[in-house]
């Protein structure tokens, strides 16, 4: 299997999560699609690993590392969503508009 | 053969200094300390603080008398130390420090002693006082002022201890301070002095000019080794008489000491007679070195000396207040000791300032006593005391005697000693310094001095004490704290003078090694029996015109002279008249003139057209330019933010989408423009 198509792979997952960022209303699904593009990432790391043999497996504890930094940020991120919708009962994020001038 | 005794004399083995000489800095240092104690608790303890004087002073002068061994015999040891007090311009560093010699070794027991007896005597006289301890404070300030003088070691220290005694002096003249007549006293004597304390300070600026130094002994040996022009050395030495003749009164500015007889008869003792005034003369002693340098300034000292001492007793005769007859006297005596140092007979000056010192003292105490009995200063209320007063009176005899000159009294010697050697200058046998003339001027005038100030002392004894009492009220023998110290100084009126007799070679002179003469036998037979005859006389005319006392005053029938005596040659009237007046009246007045429309005008002007300009910049610079900056920056940036702040929708959505589009920019940009 060529490297081509797994980046091509990567690209596809990373617009989808573009797509679902800039386009769905609900912060949950904000949030599902910040972890789809960070997943296309670990994919390209992956495969970058694998194509280049490196014995040191950087590309994989990168991998690792951003597992576990989206872990945090989808639990930080849930608690936001959590409370935003106690105070205003919506997680609509073009309702959540508290930082406009 | 001066000059071979000399070496003989500087080759002799020089005594080690004992622990007390070494630290001489302590003796001053006692009654600062009891100045600090009696002030914070001298009101609280049963005796006012006297008690705490009186001790403090008693342990100075045993010091004293410590140090004074390491000197008797003479060979004494030089101590100089010195703390840094703080560093000035041109690398200088100014010391704080000691200057022990011969000099300073007998100025210390004079003083200590001195003070110690009037402490003792004054609680008495001051008892009941209401500013005892305030009293009490202010001697021992003198005291260690006084102490300070005399050890300091360069000349801006010396000048400290000069105006602090200065300041004391003032104090204590005006201790009466409810009278206008004391005040008035006090302010006179401190600016008279002060008046020759400006060519003091000028004086000591010129020597740092020529020398770089304050330290006297640097000064003094550059002086000796000729390594100072002689004119600069005149002017020295003359601006520094300047300072002499303020402190020790000498003519023409004497005027102060009668009228500091406003103070307390104990203070006129300790400061305007034994100890304070002579602190002109010890200064031109100090700096010895620099008046021999030049014959000009020793002439000057001399015949200035010289005038002082005959004027002065002239106007002591024709006083009817028993202290300002004693002032003129001491102003006549320290003129003695001012035209021996003129003549360059530093030692005799020296021995006669420490003779002085206890007949002085004395007679004033003595004074004081008598007018703490009869309740007034004036001879004319007295008379008849000598069987009430028994000890008053005794001891004021033998203090007259030994003023007198009367063999073999304190006086006879050192007296005796400056009338030799200003002779010997005149003759010009052993003559060292001096203009033979001017020897000869010393001599006559001091022969005629000491006739007078036998006759004007025989005057005061036989108003005072012979005859009929001619006062009110009963008058009675002092307490035995006032006629103690008169028996102590009694007796050292008498004994004083031994360790000067001229068959002493390695006596008083060699102690002392001022400069000048060195010890050689300079009795001489006839001068001793002139001069003995000569107080003789004037003793033996005051008791033929005064007793019985008489119903006019006998001199009148001097005249036009006794008018003039009468009103001190019209000089205080000059002053007051001459300078005080035109000053205060004319150039004060056109001064008030110059300075309301000239100086306040110029003033009120240059305010007026500063407030104008600052207007004018106000308005024009300051509103249009500084504020106007200011302000448009401020509108300009609410004008800009006002569009950009749509940016800032809110919408998390539109900056994620506008964070992916710069993305891609960048992206386009790294890979298509700067790959």
């Amino acid at each position: 299997m060529s490297l081509a198509w797994v980046l091509t792979l990567g690209a596809f997952l990373f617009s989808v999560g573009v797509y679902g960022v800039l386009a769905r209303k609900n912060a949950v699904l904000v949030l599902m699609s910040i972890e789809l593009m960070l997943n296309s990432v670990n994919i390209n790391l992956i495969a970058f690993n694998a194509w280049f043999r490196d014995s040191a497996a950087v590309g994989q504890i990168f991998a690792l590392f951003i597992i576990t930094v989206a872990a945090a940020e989808v639990g930080v991120g849930l608690a936001i969503v959590l409370l935003v919708f106690r105070n205003r009962k919506t997680i609509n994020v073009d309702e959540v508009d508290l930082l406009k001038w | 053969m001066v000059a071979a005794l000399f070496a003989q004399e500087a080759a002799g083995a020089t005594h080690v200094a004992n622990i007390v000489t070494r630290n001489a800095w302590i003796i001053p240092a006692i009654p600062a300390i009891a100045v600090v104690l009696i002030w914070a608790l001298g009101k609280r303890l049963p005796r006012g603080g006297s008690e705490i004087g009186i001790i403090g002073m008693l342990a100075a002068a045993i010091l004293s008398y410590v140090v004074l061994a390491n000197y008797i015999g003479g060979n004494g040891p030089l101590v100089v130390k010195q703390l840094q007090w703080f560093p000035f311009g041109l690398g200088q560093k100014l010391g704080l420090g000691i200057r022990m010699d011969g000099l300073t070794a007998i100025m210390f027991p004079v003083v200590t002693t001195v003070s110690l007896m009037v402490q003792i005597y004054s609680t008495g006289y001051m008892h009941g006082e209401k500013r005892f301890t305030w009293y009490y404070t202010a001697l021992n300030l003198f005291t260690g002022s006084m102490l300070l003088l005399v050890v300091s070691n360069n000349l801006l220290q010396l000048l400290v201890g000069w105006e602090l005694v200065g300041i004391c002096s003032y104090l204590l003249i005006g201790f009466w301070w409810e009278e206008k007549a004391n005040s008035d006293a006090a302010i006179k004597a401190f600016i008279t002095t002060k008046t020759g304390d400006i060519p003091f300070l000028i004086g000591i600026f010129v020597l740092f000019a020529s020398t770089h130094t304050f330290d006297i002994g640097q000064i003094i040996a550059k002086a000796e080794a000729h390594q100072i022009p002689t004119i600069t050395l005149t002017a020295a030495a003359i601006l520094l008489f300047g300072g002499a003749v303020g402190k020790s009164a000498q003519f023409p500015l004497y005027v102060w000491l009668p009228d500091a007889m406003a103070g307390p008869t104990p203070v006129s003792a300790l400061i305007h007679a034994a100890t304070m005034v002579t602190a002109g003369v010890f200064l031109v002693a100090r700096m010895f070195p620099v008046f021999e340098g030049s014959v000009a300034a020793m002439n000057v000292v001399a015949i200035i000396g010289a005038v002082t001492m005959v004027l002065a007793a002239l106007l002591a005769m024709v006083q009817d207040d028993i202290k300002r007859v004693l002032a003129y006297s001491t102003i006549s005596q320290l003129a003695y000791m001012m035209a021996a140092l003129g003549v360059g007979a530093g030692n005799a000056g020296i021995f006669h300032l420490y003779t002085h010192a206890w007949f002085k003292a004395l007679l004033f105490l003595g004074a004081g006593s008598v007018i703490h009995s009869v309740h007034s200063n004036n001879m004319s209320e007295m008379g008849g005391l000598r069987k009430v007063m028994p000890t008053t009176y005794w001891t004021f005899v033998v203090a007259t005697l030994a003023l007198a000159g009367i063999f073999p009294f304190a006086g006879f010697w050192s007296k005796d000693e400056i009338l030799t050697e200003a002779f010997r200058v005149g003759y010009g046998s052993t003559a060292a310094h001096g203009t033979a003339w001017v020897g000869y001027l010393v001599y006559g005038v001091g022969v005629l001095t000491a006739f007078l100030t036998a006759f004007y002392m025989s005057r005061a004894v036989h108003l005072t004490f012979e005859g009929e009492y001619r006062g009110a009220g009963h008058p009675h023998e002092s307490p035995r704290a006032m006629t103690l110290p008169l028996q102590i100084l009694g007796v050292l009126s008498v004994v004083a003078g031994f360790v000067g007799i001229p068959a002493w070679r390695h006596g008083f002179a060699a102690w002392v090694g001022v400069g000048g003469e060195v010890k050689v036998s300079s009795a001489n037979f006839w001068l001793i029996a002139i001069s003995l005859l000569v107080a003789l006389g004037g003793l033996y005319l005051g008791r033929r015109l005064y007793m019985p006392a008489p119903a006019t005053e006998p001199l009148e029938r001097l005249g036009w002279f006794h008018t003039l005596l009468v009103n001190k040659y019209y000089l205080d009237d000059f002053y007051m008249n001459g300078i005080v007046k035109p000053i205060r009246d004319s150039i004060s007045q056109a001064m008030y003139w110059l300075n309301q429309n000239v100086f306040d005008g110029a003033v009120n002007g240059a305010a007026a057209v500063t407030r104008a300009g600052a207007r004018k910049l106000y308005d024009n610079v300051d509103q249009k330019v500084i504020d106007g900056t200011v302000n448009a920056v401020g509108i300009g940036t609410q004008d800009g933010s006002r569009f950009l702040r749509y940016i800032q929708s809110g919408d998390v959505q539109r900056y994620a989408a506008v964070l992916f589009g710069g993305v891609a920019v960048l992206v386009l940009l790294f890979t298509l423009v700067f790959r």
